[in-house]
C-alpha cells in the first residue's frame, strides 16, 4: 500500500485545511468500508487520509416539522434504527437495511454511501474510471456488462451509481451541503450525482477541497424503496426504485420515481412521474409507471434482463409506498 | 491375535454418537492458529509479482528499483526473459521485505517487459475453440443408432457448468523458515505427511531436513497438497535474507486467480427411452476446461453406467486461465449436472413424475436396491407425494414452487495411515499421526476411536497431529482420511491395550484374553468386581511406558474401513417469475456412510456440503475477461457466495441402518457435495416449466428461460 500521511482533525475547519486542490492529493475517511478496498487495490493513492469521523458536528439526525437533517458520518445502522426515519422515511430505512452486512452498516455512512466510487469490476481491475483499453476505447460494451447502465449508457461511463442511498434522497427531493474552507453550498442530490464525460472527472459534484457535511430531508411524502438483489447475504442490488409520493386524498398529486444500479447516477424516471399523476395506484397503474419508467432503457450486450428487474421494483416501490401513512 | 473389528453397533458408547469437535472451542475463541496466523519473530514478509496478461512472452525483467525498495532483503526471479507465460496471474517474481506493505510496494517496482500473444479465455462456445479443442475420440458401446430408432421418446437438451474457484477462506500459503541446513515449513496443507518431501525435492534438501508443523488448515477442498511455487520461493527468500521466517500467503484475488479450479462443463445430451421411462440409450458431446492442459470428460452417465447403449464424445479446450486442481469430489458435479438434469428433462417429457423415473432406472446403477431405499427416505423427508406437480403446473402466482432430485456416488476407501499410542504410567493417552484436520473433525474422530477402544471417556485423549516427524498418515483427499485414521487408531490403541493387559493380568489373577477395558476399568470379562482403574492399571508399567503403531492398509482393510456409497438429495425451490430469482425452500441429503465414527460431524459435513451446493447451483462462477484476459470477480463481491439468509432449511439423514453400518468406516467428505447442484436445477425446472441450461441459475438464466418458454 502506498505510504500515506494520517490525520484526525476535531474540526470541520481543520480538517478542510487538510484537503487538497486536486483528486489525489488527500481522501477523506469515514467508515472506511470503501476507501481502504480503494487503497489496497491501489486504485487510490491519497498522499493523506483525513478521518472525520471525530467532528461531532458531522454527526446525529434532527428532525423539524418538515424535514431531518441527518449528518455525514451517521452510520446506516443509526439511519435504519432512527424512530424519525422509520416513520417518516422508509425508503431511507430500507436503503439502508439493503446491505445486508451487520459489520458495514456498523462502519458505513451516510456521507460514505453518497460518495463511495463505483462497483465497476474494471475499474476496479485498474482500467479507469471509464474503463477504456489502451486505444482510448471502453472495455464495457464489448465486454462483461452485466452488472453495468441500461440508462444513460451512450459512453463514455457504462458504470452504475453504487449508492443505496441515492435513489430515495434523490425522490424525496433532498438537498446536500458541501463545506469548504471559502464556506458551505448546497446541492440538491439530483444535481449532486454526475455522469463524467472524461477520467479526470468524479462522479459526484463534491470537489477534492469540500466534505459533504450532511443531507436535509423533506418529510410529509409517502415513499418506499425496492431492491432486486440476488443473495440475501451481502449483495449489491441489479436494480433498485425508491419512489416519493404527494397525495390528494387517495390519488397521487404528483410522483417521483428514481431509480438506481441501472445507470451512472440514480436515473430519475420523469415519464413515469407524469403518467402517475392523478391516478390512483392499482397493480395496473404500477405496471404501467413500471413500463414508462424503463422505456428508454439501452440496454448492453448482457445486461436486458435488468430492464426487467427494474420494472419489478418501480412496480413493487409503488405498491409499497402507496400502502404508507407518511 | 487381537481383535481389530468395531464393536457391535449396541455395544459403542461413543462411536456412532454426536459429539462436539474438541478443538472447537479454541477454533470458535481464535485461540487455535493458522499457518496465516503466524507472527514468528523477526519474521519477513514475501509477495508474488504475477503476470498481467493471459498469455504474453517475457521480454525482460528488470529488479533493481526493488531490490533498493526500503525494507526488501531479498528478490527472486520466477520467470525469465524469453518464457511465454499462459495464463494472467502466473508467478513472475518473488520477494521479501520488513512488512507486508514494503513486500507489495517492492514487487509494483519490478519492471517487466511483456510481449502479449493471442489469448483465449472462454470456452463455453466450442465453436469459438478452434484448435484449441481437442477431440479425445469416440466412446462407442452397444448400438445407440438402433436403440434411438427403436425408443418411444428421445429427449435432447443442452447444459453447462462453469469453471469455479476453491475459494478456502484461509488462502494458499506458507512461512517458511530455511536456516543452516534446516527448514521448517508452516504450511496450510491437506498434506502434513507429504508436502515436506515434496518441497524438499524442489530445494534439493534431504527430506528428513524439513520439519512441517500444522495445527489447522482453513479449507483446502483438494487445492492444497504439493508446496508450490509460493513455498518453495518463500524457502528461498528465507535463505537469502540469512534464514529469518518468511510468511507468503496469497491474497485473494491471487488466491481465486491461480490457486485452482473446478473443470467446466458443457454439452449436448440425448436421451432415448422406453415409454415406461426405461432408458435405452445415451449419446453425448461435451466439452470441458480446466485451464491451459484443457479438461478431461466427467465420468458420464453419471451413476446409471450400465445404460446400454452409448455414443460418447468429448473434446478439451485449453484455456488461457489458472489450473484446475482436484475440487471437492473432481468431476463428480458435472457428471451428475449432465446426467440426472437429462434423467430429469426425460421424466418431463414423459410427464412422469422423476422420483418413479430414476427408481426405474436404478437397474443401471451398481447399487440399485440402496438408490430405490435413499430415494424412498429423501421423498418421505421433503413430502414429495403431497408436493410434487408435473413440470410447469405451479399455479398462477408469480412465486413458483418446484421439487427436484439427484443421485450420487464415491468411494471414499481409507488411506495408507500410521498411528502410534503411547501409554504413560500416569495413565496419560497419546496417539501421533502424521495427519491434519481439514475442518471435518479428524482430531475429534481420532479420540473417538481411541476412547471407544479404551474405554476411556473422549477427553482423556491427547490426538497429536500436524507434525511430519509423527507416522506418516496419507494425504486428506478424496474423502479417505476417516477411514484411514480410524483403521491405525483402533490398530494401535488395540496394540497397546494388550500390552498393559500383559502387565495388568498378573495382578487381577486372569489370563489377558479375559481382560477388557470399560468405562475407565480394566477388568475381568463376566466378573466386574475384579478391576483396576485405568489410573491403577497404568500404575502397574512403573518407569516404563507402552508404544504401540496401528496401521491401516488400504489393501487390507480388514473390515474397519471399506469404500463406494450412494446418496440421494433433493431440493425445494421458489422461484420469483418476475425477477428470475431463487430461494432455497428446503434441501434433503440422504447419504450413506458405513460406519459413522461422530454423528454431529458427518451431519456437518453434509450441512456444508449442501452449503457449497447451493452457492455453485446459484450463484458462484469464475467471470473471465475476453479483451483483458483476466478473472473479472476474484474476491468475495461478485465471486458471490451464499449466506445464512440463502440457505434455506437443510434436513440430513445419514445411513447408520444395519447393512450400512456393517460395512466399516467409509470416507464422508465429497459425496454429499456432488447432487445438490443438480437437484437445485431440476427443481428450478420443475418449478417454472422450463429448463435453464445452465447453472448457476442467476436471474438473467432463469428469466431468459422463462422468455423462451413463454415465446
Amino acid at each position: 500500500m502506498h505510504a500515506f500521511e494520517y490525520a484526525s482533525p476535531a474540526t470541520l475547519q481543520d480538517a478542510l485545511k487538510l484537503l487538497g486542490q486536486q483528486w489525489g492529493q488527500a481522501d477523506v475517511l469515514a467508515g472506511g468500508t470503501d476507501l481502504l478496498s480503494l487503497m489496497k487495490d491501489g486504485v487510490h493513492t491519497p498522499r493523506r487520509v483525513v478521518n472525520i469521523k471525530g467532528i461531532k458536528e458531522l454527526g446525529g439526525i434532527q428532525a423539524s416539522g418538515t424535514s431531518v437533517r441527518i449528518g455525514a458520518t451517521v452510520t446506516l445502522d443509526e439511519l435504519a434504527e432512527s424512530p424519525v426515519i422509520r416513520k417518516s422515511l422508509p425508503a431511507l430505512r430500507t436503503a439502508a437495511l439493503g446491505v445486508t452486512s451487520p459489520q458495514i452498516r456498523n462502519m458505513g455512512t451516510v456521507g460514505g454511501d453518497l460518495c463511495q466510487r463505483p462497483r465497476c469490476w474494471y475499474f476496479r481491475g485498474g482500467h479507469g474510471l471509464l474503463a477504456r483499453d489502451k486505444n482510448g476505447q471502453s472495455l464495457v460494451p464489448n465486454g462483461e456488462n452485466k452488472y453495468h447502465a441500461i440508462l444513460g449508457n451512450r459512453g463514455p461511463a457504462y458504470f452504475v451509481s453504487p449508492s443505496s442511498l441515492g435513489p430515495a434522497l434523490v425522490a424525496l427531493g433532498a438537498t446536500i451541503k458541501l463545506a469548504s474552507t471559502m464556506g458551505t453550498r448546497e446541492v440538491e442530490a439530483a444535481r449532486f450525482f454526475v455522469t463524467p464525460a472524461s477520467d479526470t472527472q468524479r462522479e459526484t459534484a463534491l470537489m477534492p477541497y469540500e466534505i459533504l457535511t450532511e443531507v436535509v430531508v423533506p418529510i410529509g411524502m409517502r415513499n418506499a424503496t425496492y431492491e432486486v438483489r440476488q443473495k440475501q447475504a451481502l449483495d449489491w442490488p441489479l436494480a433498485a426504485a425508491a419512489v416519493a409520493l404527494k397525495m390528494k386524498g387517495t390519488a397521487v398529486e404528483s410522483a417521483r420515481v428514481v431509480l438506481g444500479h441501472v445507470a451512472p447516477t440514480p436515473w430519475p424516471a420523469t415519464q413515469a412521474d407524469q403518467m402517475l399523476a392523478g391516478k390512483t395506484i392499482t397493480g395496473d397503474v404500477a405496471e404501467q409507471a413500471a413500463r414508462a419508467a424503463l422505456a428508454d432503457a439501452t440496454p448492453l450486450s448482457q445486461n436486458a434482463y435488468k430492464v426487467q428487474l427494474a420494472r419489478v421494483a418501480v412496480k413493487r416501490a409503488l405498491l409499497e409506498a402507496a400502502k404508507g401513512r407518511a | 491375535m487381537p481383535e481389530y473389528s468395531w464393536p457391535p453397533k449396541e455395544k459403542r458408547r461413543l462411536m456412532g454418537k454426536r459429539h462436539d469437535r474438541i478443538d472447537g472451542l479454541e477454533k470458535a475463541t481464535g485461540k487455535a492458529k493458522y499457518g496465516s496466523d503466524l507472527n514468528l519473530p523477526g519474521m519477513l514478509h514475501g509477495a508474488l509479482l504475477t503476470c498481467p496478461h493471459a498469455h504474453a512472452r517475457v521480454v525482460s525483467i528488470d529488479t533493481s528499483a526493488a531490490e533498493r525498495m526500503p525494507g526488501v532483503t531479498a528478490v527472486r526471479l520466477i520467470a525469465k526473459a524469453g518464457d511465454e507465460i499462459q495464463w494472467a496471474g502466473a508467478e513472475i517474481a518473488a520477494v521479501s521485505a520488513k512488512t507486508e506493505e514494503q513486500a507489495r510496494d517492492a514487487v509494483k517496482a519490478i519492471q517487466v517487459q511483456y510481449e502479449p500473444l493471442p489469448h483465449l479465455v472462454h470456452e463455453h462456445d466450442l465453436q469459438k475453440a478452434g484448435p484449441r479443442a481437442k477431440a479425445a475420440g469416440e466412446v462407442l458401446e452397444g448400438d445407440p443408432d438402433e436403440a434411438f430408432k427403436t425408443a418411444d421418446v428421445i429427449s435432447e437438451q443442452m447444459y453447462g457448468i462453469p469453471v469455479i474457484t476453491h475459494c478456502c477462506l484461509e488462502p494458499h500459503g506458507n512461512v517458511v523458515r530455511w536456516q543452516g541446513d534446516k527448514v521448517d515449513l508452516y504450511p496450510s496443507t491437506q498434506n502434513v505427511s507429504g508436502i515436506g518431501g515434496d518441497l524438499a525435492k524442489s530445494l534439493e534438501l534431504p527430506a528428513a531436513q524439513v520439519a512441517v508443523h500444522q495445527d489447522h488448515i482453513g479449507g483446502g477442498f483438494g487445492s492444497k497438497f504439493v508446496a508450490d511455487r509460493w513455498g518453495v520461493e518463500a524457502a528461498r527468500l528465507s535463505k537469502a535474507s540469512g534464514g529469518a521466517p518468511v510468511k507468503l500467503f496469497l491474497d485473494r484475488a491471487t488466491e481465486l486467480t491461480i490457486a485452482g479450479v473446478r473443470p467446466s462443463a458443457y454439452g449436448v445430451v440425448k436421451l432415448g427411452a422406453k415409454k415406461d421411462g426405461t432408458v435405452t440409450v445415451w449419446e453425448s458431446r461435451t466439452w470441458a476446461s480446466g485451464g491451459f492442459t484443457g479438461g478431461n470428460s466427467p465420468p458420464i452417465p453419471y451413476v446409471f453406467t450400465r445404460i446400454p447403449n452409448k455414443r460418447q464424445n468429448h473434446s478439451a479446450v485449453s484455456i488461457n486461465a489458472g489450473g484446475a486442481r482436484a475440487w471437492r469430489a473432481p468431476n463428480h458435479q458435472q457428471a451428475c449436472y449432465l446426467t440426472c438434469s437429462a434423467l430429469e428433462d426425460l421424466a418431463a417429457k414423459l410427464k412422469m413424475d422423476p422420483v418413479e423415473l430414476f427408481k426405474k432406472n436404478a437397474d443401471w446403477t451398481p447399487r440399485p436396491e440402496v438408490y430405490r431405499s435413499q430415494i424412498d427416505k429423501a421423498a418421505e423427508l421433503i413430502d414429495w407425494k403431497k408436493k410434487w406437480h408435473p413440470r410447469g403446473d405451479s399455479g398462477s402466482s408469480h412465486l413458483k414452487r418446484g421439487l427436484g432430485l439427484a443421485l450420487h456416488t464415491w468411494q471414499g476407501g481409507g488411506h495408507a495411515s500410521q498411528a502410534r499410542t503411547t501409554i504413560h504410567a500416569d495413565g496419560t493417552v497419546e496417539i501421533e499421526l502424521g495427519s491434519q484436520d481439514l475442518g471435518t473433525g479428524t482430531r475429534t474422530a481420532i479420540a473417538i476411536v481411541a476412547a471407544e477402544t479404551l474405554g476411556l471417556r473422549i477427553q482423556d485423549i491427547r490426538v497429536k497431529i500436524g507434525e511430519n516427524a509423527y507416522p506418516p498418515s496419507g494425504a486428506s483427499g478424496g474423502s479417505t482420511t476417516i477411514g484411514g485414521v480410524s483403521g491405525s487408531t483402533r490398530r494401535s490403541m488395540t496394540h497397546a491395550l494388550d500390552k498393559l493387559f500383559d502387565v495388568v493380568a498378573p495382578v487381577l489373577g486372569a489370563p489377558k484374553e479375559q481382560l477388557e477395558a470399560v468405562d475407565g476399568k480394566i477388568q475381568v470379562k463376566g466378573n466386574p468386581a475384579k478391576n483396576l482403574t485405568w489410573q491403577a492399571a497404568c500404575a502397574k508399567l512403573g518407569m516404563n511406558k507402552i508404544s504401540e503403531m496401528g496401521t491401516n492398509d488400504p489393501k487390507n482393510p480388514g473390515g474397519l474401513t471399506s469404500a463406494g456409497v450412494g446418496g440421494v438429495q433433493m431440493a425445494e425451490v421458489e422461484v420469483d417469475t418476475e425477477t428470475g430469482l431463487v430461494r432455497m425452500i428446503k434441501t434433503v441429503a440422504v447419504q450413506d456412510c458405513g460406519t459413522i465414527v461422530n454423528l454431529k460431524t458427518a451431519e456437518s459435513q453434509t450441512y456444508g456440503s449442501v452449503i457449497m451446493s447451493i452457492c455453485a447451483a446459484l450463484m458462484e462462477e469464475r467471470i473471465m475477461d475476453a479483451q483483458t484476459g483476466r478473472v473479472l470477480n476474484p474476491d468475495m463481491e461478485f465471486y458471490k457466495l451464499a449466506g445464512i439468509g440463502d440457505i434455506g432449511e437443510i434436513v440430513v439423514y445419514m445411513n447408520m441402518e444395519k447393512e450400512y453400518d456393517d460395512r466399516g468406516v467409509i470416507g464422508l467428505g465429497e459425496p454429499p457435495a456432488i447432487g445438490g447442484i443438480t437437484a437445485i436445477a431440476n427443481a428450478v425446472a420443475n418449478a417454472i416449466g422450463v429448463r435453464v441450461s445452465h447453472v448457476p441459475l442467476t436471474p438473467e438464466r432463469v428469466l431468459a428461460a422463462l422468455e423462451r418458454r413463454n415465446a
